[in-house]
C-alpha cells in the first residue's frame, strides 16, 4: 500500500502572480512605487517567475514596448465565463490568441497560456475534464511553451484535479503543465499536493495569499506562497526560493496595502513565542 | 458502528466492511470516514473568551443534528488547570443525547473518570505525548509517569465497559523538542493501544507537519497499531492540515478530528490558527465521494453560531465563502 504512493518532483518551479493576479483582485490601487519595491523584493527571494504582466488585447501587444519578455493568454473551459469576462465565446478568444501569440513569437516571445474555470464554474457548475483538455491543447498548438490549469473559483477537490489532470495529461505532457489553485474553499494545498503527486511541477501561488475572490464577497483567493513554500520544503522539494525573503515581501507588501495576510506561515511566524 | 459503541471495548471498531474506492495511481481512499468533532473542547479550551453553559450546550446540540458521529463534549479536569472547562458535569448532562452519536470527555486522571461517569459519560479520552518535555511542560510528569496516571483510567473504564480513546501529541513536531521521531511515536501509540485504548488519535499539535513527515510517522505508527485504530488530529497554524490529512487518508486512515470553524487558537504561536476546521474537512471528503454522514449547511450554521457568540470570525475558507454568495 506504502509503495503505490507516487514519487513527489524533485523540484518545483513557482510562479508568483501576487503582482499582477494578488494585486489586481485586491481592488486597492497600488501606487507604482510600492508595486516596484514590492516586485524587486520578490525578485530578490530566488523566484524565477513572477508575474507582472496584464491582459492582452486582441490583435496588439503593448507590453512589448514596455520591454515585456513574456507574455499571457486567457482562456477558459466555460462559455459562460469567457462570455461574461471577456466577452466573446471561446471558439472566438482562441481565434484572437492565436494572431497574439503568432505576433510575439515573430518578435521571440514566449507565450503562456491559461485555462480558467478547469475544475468548476461560477455559472456552469461542473466543467468536464474534456472541455479542458480541448481549450488547453489548442493553445498549446498555438505555441504556448505552458498551459496553467486554474481552479478559477476554487471549488476543485483532490477527485476532480486528478479526474481533469488525467485527461489534460493525454494530449499534453505534464513538463509543459501548470496548476494554478485558489484558497476559496480552503482545497488549494491538498489540490496542489494532488497534483505534485501526477507528475506536475509548476504551481502558481500569490505572496501572502493576496487578491480576494470576485465571486465569493469576502472569501479568499490564491493559495500563499509562503504555505506553499512550506510544505514543498517539508516534502523535501527544491524551489531555489528562501521563505525568509519572501515573509518580509509579505509583510511589506501587507503594510502598504494596509491588510493582513492570508498566509497560515506568515501569521504563526510572526507572533511565535519565544520559550 | 453503533454496535461497538455499546459493547465493551473492542480493538476492531468495524471497519472490515469498508470497501476502497479506488483512485488507481494515487493508492486508494477509504469509503466512509468518521469525522470527531473536537470543537466544544480542543477548540473552545483553545479560545480567548470563556463560554457559558448554555451556550456550549447549545453548539453541542446543533453539532448532533448536523449528524457528526463523535462529539468531544468537554473536558474533566480540574478548573484551576482549565477553567474553560469549569462547567463539565452542567455540559454533558445538559446536552441532548442523540441515539447513534458518541460524546466522549476528557479525563486526565482517575479523579476525573470518576466525576465523567457519575456524571453520565459513555466515553472517555486519555492523552499521551511523543515528547518528553511537552509531556513534563503540558501535564507537569513524565511520558512514563503519564501512562501510569493512564493506566488507572483504562483500568476502572474497562470494568465499567467504558471505551477510551488515547491521543497522542507532538507526533510530527514539538514545540520544545523540535522534531520528534517516527519511532517514538509508534512506541507510544503502541502502549495506548496495549493498555486498551480502542482508537489512537495521532496530533500534529504544533501544526508544523508536511505530508512527507505525516507518511515516515504513520509508517512507523502502522507498524505497531492497525490503521483502523488510528485517527490524525491535524492543526492548521502552518496551513497544512488538509494536505496532511489527505495524506493520511492515503495511507488508510479512516478517522479525522476537526473542530467547527477551526475553532482553538494555538497556545504557542500568539494570533495562529489552530484545528482544521471541520466544513473545509467536509468539503474535501464530500468532493472525494467519501460517505460523512455530515450534514454541511448545519455544520455551518453552527458555526456560525459560536462565530457570533465568541465575536471572532469564523477560520473556515469554506464558510467564508458560503455566506457571501
Amino acid at each position: 500500500e506504502l509503495g503505490q504512493l507516487p514519487a513527489l518532483p524533485e523540484h518545483v518551479k513557482i510562479v508568483e502572480v501576487g503582482p499582477r493576479d494578488g494585486l489586481q483582485n485586491e481592488r486597492v490601487i497600488v501606487p507604482t512605487d510600492i508595486k516596484i519595491e514590492f516586485i524587486n523584493q520578490l525578485s530578490q527571494t530566488g523566484l524565477s517567475v513572477i508575474e507582472v504582466t496584464s491582459f492582452v488585447s486582441s490583435k496588439r501587444v503593448p507590453q512589448v514596448a514596455a520591454g515585456a519578455t513574456e507574455i499571457s493568454v486567457f482562456g477558459a473551459a466555460s462559455e459562460s465565463f469567457s462570455k461574461m469576462n471577456i466577452n466573446c465565446s471561446i471558439e472566438e478568444s482562441m481565434r484572437k490568441f492565436e494572431e497574439v501569440i503568432k505576433s510575439a513569437s515573430q518578435m521571440n516571445i514566449p507565450a503562456r497560456g491559461y485555462v480558467s474555470c478547469a475544475l468548476g464554474c461560477p455559472y456552469e457548475g461542473s466543467i468536464m475534464p474534456q472541455k479542458v483538455t480541448e481549450v488547453s491543447k489548442r493553445l498549446y498548438g498555438m505555441g504556448c511553451y505552458e498551459i496553467a490549469l486554474g481552479d478559477t473559483t476554487g471549488v476543485g477537490t483532490p477527485g476532480s484535479m486528478k479526474r481533469m489532470l488525467e485527461s489534460v495529461m493525454k494530449e499534453i505532457p505534464p513538463a509543459a503543465l501548470a496548476v494554478h489553485c485558489h484558497d476559496t474553499y480552503g482545497q488549494a494545498l491538498a489540490n496542489i499536493l494532488t497534483a505534485l503527486q501526477m507528475g506536475i511541477n509548476v504551481v502558481d501561488s500569490s505572496v501572502s495569499g493576496l487578491g480576494g475572490c470576485p465571486y465569493a464577497k469576502g472569501a479568499s483567493g490564491n493559495v500563499a506562497t509562503e504555505d506553499l513554500i512550506y510544505m514543498l520544503h517539508g516534502l523535501g522539494v527544491d524551489t531555489g526560493v528562501n521563505l525568509c525573503k519572501v515573509m518580509e515581501a509579505g509583510d511589506f507588501i501587507c503594510k502598504a496595502v494596509n491588510k493582513t495576510t492570508n498566509s497560515k506561515v506568515a501569521q504563526a511566524s510572526f507572533n511565535a513565542l519565544e520559550y | 458502528m453503533a454496535s461497538m459503541r455499546r459493547a465493551l471495548p473492542r480493538r476492531l471498531v468495524g471497519l472490515a466492511s469498508l470497501r476502497a474506492v479506488s483512485t488507481s495511481s494515487m493508492g486508494t481512499f477509504p469509503a466512509r470516514v468518521k469525522i470527531v468533532e473536537v470543537g466544544p473542547r480542543d477548540g473552545l479550551q483553545n479560545e480567548k473568551n470563556v463560554v457559558p453553559t448554555p451556550v456550549k450546550i447549545k453548539l453541542i446540540d446543533m453539532l448532533s443534528e448536523a449528524g457528526l458521529p463523535v462529539i468531544e463534549a468537554t473536558s474533566f479536569v480540574s478548573p484551576k488547570w482549565v477553567p474553560q472547562m469549569a462547567d463539565h458535569t452542567e455540559v454533558l448532562k445538559g446536552i441532548q443525547k442523540f441515539p447513534g452519536i458518541n460524546y466522549p470527555v476528557l479525563t486526565p486522571n482517575l479523579k476525573g473518570f470518576e466525576a465523567a461517569v457519575a456524571a453520565g459519560a459513555k466515553e472517555v479520552s486519555v492523552f499521551g505525548a511523543a515528547s518528553e518535555l511537552f509531556s513534563k511542560k503540558n501535564i507537569n510528569c513524565s511520558i512514563e509517569e503519564s501512562f501510569q496516571h493512564m493506566g488507572g483510567v483504562l483500568e476502572a473504564a474497562r470494568a465499567a465497559g467504558v471505551p477510551v480513546r488515547g491521543y497522542v501529541s507532538c507526533v510530527l513536531g514539538c514545540p520544545y523538542e523540535g522534531k520528534i521521531s517516527p519511532a517514538k511515536v509508534a512506541e507510544v501509540a503502541k502502549k495506548l493501544y496495549s493498555m486498551g485504548c480502542y482508537e489512537i488519535s495521532l496530533g500534529d499539535t504544533i501544526g508544523v507537519g508536511t505530508p512527507g513527515l505525516m507518511k515516515d510517522m504513520l509508517s512507523a505508527v502502522t507498524r505497531e497499531v492497525p490503521v483502523a485504530a488510528l485517527a490524525v488530529h491535524c492543526h492548521d497554524t502552518y496551513g497544512q492540515a488538509l494536505a496532511n490529512t489527505l495524506m493520511a487518508l492515503q495511507m488508510g486512515v479512516s478517522v479525522v478530528d476537526a473542530s467547527v470553524a477551526g475553532l482553538g487558537g494555538c497556545p504557542y504561536a500568539q494570533g495562529a490558527s489552530g484545528n482544521l476546521a471541520t466544513e473545509d474537512l467536509v468539503y474535501m471528503l464530500t468532493g472525494l465521494g467519501i460517505h460523512t454522514g455530515v450534514n454541511l449547511q448545519k455544520l455551518l450554521e453552527a458555526g456560525d453560531f459560536i462565530c457570533q457568540v465568541l465575536n471572532r470570525k469564523t477560520s473556515s475558507k469554506v464558510a467564508q465563502a458560503s455566506c457571501k454568495l
